[in-house]
């Protein structure tokens, strides 16, 4: 008991706060008995739209001091806000993917993605030239010497940005949302861990940390944003976030970066000159499950 | 201070029992403390010691949540002839049957909080101090109409129950709305469960409107398949009472249920067969296997038989009315909807996934732990209130006696 009343006592109790307090009083029991002071602020912790910025800072220095600590080494966590003007599209040459998944690896690194159990953003699926787009005959395993193997090509598939986005609207605590400039995020520290978004996604870009993450040591990425590649912890919710820690600075995201065969495009879909633009003028283009309505911002096309 | 002698003596009425009855108490706390030491377990490892995974990201926990919430909703099936016809034999039982819709949401509460990954969190989603994505998210919905039906039960068996211990009368113009309300209440979880299931349009195999109306039949047919066994447990062991015709009158109403939850089915499948889309494959899944993955099949196939025989024996009045066949096809409407529920309806959905790739997903020891605990506790809350609620309505514990120390 003597845990509840530190942790009510330094506090200004505010209708909401003493009913949130009120609310909780049976986790705490276990919680403040034996937790730091770091513990209960975690807990208590707002969704990351309703914190105001003092909140945000705290959290931030609050979350460096733990990672550095943790993967020992500095470590940084951004909040940088979308760039006006900006809604980010992204274009897949699929007559040049190879099927050579660096894609897939280089996200990993780049997002601090869980090594065991492995999480992947991107699904790279083999598909027979015959069948054409088709899921249900699509391999998700495959396992050559060498690719691209004979009579295939091959699907890359990742969170597709709808602007329709069934994830957002399955969240039971909005704990997802789409930012001003069209990428859709997950706040870790919200995310109570129903998988509603994952039955939700009509493209298999969510995934669920099942287990502990395990990030090997001296592998970690320490140039993080709180809404993009930051640590998660176990029983939340993931997804590719275009490299939101990167495209904000300006610069591409990883997987664009990696592909061999430049069969990757990403850029504003404001910017009329762009190259996102221009595919989308002058190439064939399609979207995946268009049916559905959910009007991705990731569009294939065959250069 | 009325309600607190009532609260005591109720405690005494719990705690006094016959060999039997601790006996059964001791079982449930095995099981319970079983699937505890599972469950904390899971609360350190996380849900990977589950078999769920990303593919199959919802399973065994969600389809037991969504069988109970079924059973939950059976209190109407009970209430609506009660005091919409007012008829007599089965007013009498209206209250058990209510208790088992407490016990039940207890359950699917419990089902909820072990398949999340941070119940730690699950204040998020209270209204007010949380941060609730009401209108959009039928999951926060679902939360919402749960807690109300689970308080407004609460009330209505407490108000009638401490009424009926001061020996007085309920108040009519007290009750009667409450019980109204919780018809559509009722209905309403379970419209709304199905709702969770049938908004996901990337989902084909839940994406029918014919779900939700086929949730409602087929908890018409479990829920009061659980009463009618009850009862005849309870008369045998208790003072109980109940009149045959009024179980044989539920018995018939079940076999209405069961016949409109087959003749869904049923458009169900002639609609995929006939037009054989790439969405068969997912009935295919179920009644004949893909790419000879049928660990399912069998659960698919008994699910079915199940549920016509029972309705076969609940249709025909000799049958009905025969307490060996009665009882037998109450045992298969049981697990014909279980298996429907918590096997074939969940997993298939996610078979094959978004992406085409099949995960064949078989719960592990640890989820089977955690949901047989999980029962345990909801059979563990539902012998209390029942022992209380017999004492109090057959047995004439009420204020001037002494609870259980009359004797």
């Amino acid at each position: 008991m003597s845990g509840i009343k530190t942790i009510l006592s330094p506090i200004k109790i505010g209708r909401r706060s003493f009913l949130k307090a009120a609310a909780v009083t049976g986790s705490i029991a276990a919680l403040g008995a034996c937790g730091s002071k770091a513990d209960r602020d975690a807990f208590f912790q707002k969704n990351f739209r309703d914190m105001s910025k003092d909140e945000i800072a705290r959290v931030i220095e609050r979350l460096e001091k733990d990672y550095s600590e943790t993967y020992g080494r500095p470590f940084s966590v951004s909040t940088a806000g979308p760039l006006p003007e900006t809604n980010f599209g992204y274009a897949l040459d699929i007559s040049r993917c190879i099927g050579c998944r660096r894609c897939v690896y280089g996200c990993v690194e780049e997002n601090n993605q869980s090594r065991d159990p492995q999480v992947h953003w991107i699904q790279v699926l083999e598909m027979e030239k015959e069948k054409g787009v088709d899921f249900l005959h699509s391999n998700l395993y495959y396992d050559h010497d060498e690719v691209p193997h004979e009579g295939h090509f091959y699907l890359p598939v990742a969170c597709q940005q709808c602007r329709n986005a069934p994830c957002v609207k399955a969240c039971p605590v909005d704990a997802t949302w789409a930012e001003e400039d069209g990428i859709i995020v997950v706040d870790y520290d919200w995310c109570i861990g129903c998988r509603s978004c994952m039955a939700a996604c009509p493209y298999g870009a969510r995934h669920f940390n099942w287990g502990k993450v395990t990030i090997p040591e001296g592998e970690v990425n320490p140039a993080s944003h709180y809404l993009g590649n930051r640590p998660r912890i176990k029983g939340v919710v993931e997804k590719c976030t275009f490299c939101i820690q990167r495209v904000r600075e300006g610069l591409y995201p990883k997987c664009v970066e990696v592909c061999p065969v430049g069969a990757r495009k990403f850029g504003n879909l404001l910017d009329k000159d762009g190259e996102i633009r221009y595919i989308l003028e002058n190439k064939r283009v399609l979207v995946l499950r268009e049916e559905l309505n959910t009007q991705p911002k990731f569009f294939y096309f065959y250069g | 201070m009325n309600f607190i002698r009532f609260i005591k003596e109720s405690v005494h009425i719990v705690i006094h029992g016959s060999r039997k009855y601790y006996a059964w108490l001791a079982f449930l706390l095995v099981l319970i403390i079983w699937g505890a030491v599972g469950y904390i377990a899971q609360l350190n490892n996380g849900l990977l010691v589950t078999n769920m995974r990303d593919n199959i990201s919802w399973a065994f926990y969600i389809g037991n949540f969504t069988f109970l919430v079924g059973v939950a909703a059976a209190a109407i099936m009970l209430v609506i002839p009660a005091y919409v016809y007012n008829w007599k034999p089965i007013k009498e039982v209206v209250i058990f049957g209510e208790l088992l819709a407490i016990s039940a949401i207890i359950m699917c509460m419990l089902f909820v909080l072990v398949d999340i990954g941070n119940p730690l969190r699950l204040w998020h989603i209270i209204p007010l101090i949380g941060k609730v994505n009401i209108p959009s998210s039928l999951l926060a919905w679902d939360s919402v109409v749960l807690t109300l039906y689970f308080i407004l039960n609460l009330v209505v068996v407490t108000y009638l129950l401490y009424k009926q211990y001061h020996r007085k009368e309920y108040n009519k113009s007290v009750l009667t709305p409450l019980v109204l309300l919780s018809i559509p209440l009722a209905i309403g979880i379970h419209t709304v469960t199905a709702f969770l299931f049938n908004g996901f349009a990337g989902r084909p195999y839940w994406n029918s409107a014919l779900l939700a109306p086929k949730f409602l039949a087929s908890a018409f047919c479990s829920g009061p398949a659980v009463l009618i066994i009850l009862f005849q447990i309870l008369k045998k062991t208790t003072t109980f009472e109940i009149k045959d015709e009024a179980i044989w009158k539920i018995a018939e109403l079940m076999a209405y249920a069961m016949f409109i939850n087959l003749f869904f089915f049923g458009s169900e499948v002639f609609k995929e067969i006939y037009s054989n889309t790439e969405h068969l494959v997912h009935l295919k899944y179920v009644f004949m296997g893909v790419k000879g993955n049928n660990d399912i099949v069998l659960y698919g196939w008994l699910s079915i038989i199940f549920s016509v025989v029972a309705f076969l024996l609940f249709l025909i009045p000799a049958t009905r009315k025969n307490v060996i066949t009665l009882n037998i096809g109450a045992v298969l409407i049981w697990f014909g909807v279980f298996m429907e529920k918590g096997i074939t309806l969940i997993t298939p959905g996610f078979t094959p996934d978004v992406l085409g790739q099949i995960y064949i997903y078989r719960p592990s020891m640890t989820e089977i732990r955690v949901s047989v605990a999980i029962f345990a506790i909801g059979f563990l809350i539902f012998t209390l209130l029942t022992k209380i609620a017999i004492a109090i309505v057959y047995e004439n514990f009420n204020i001037d006696t002494l609870g259980g120390r009359r004797k």
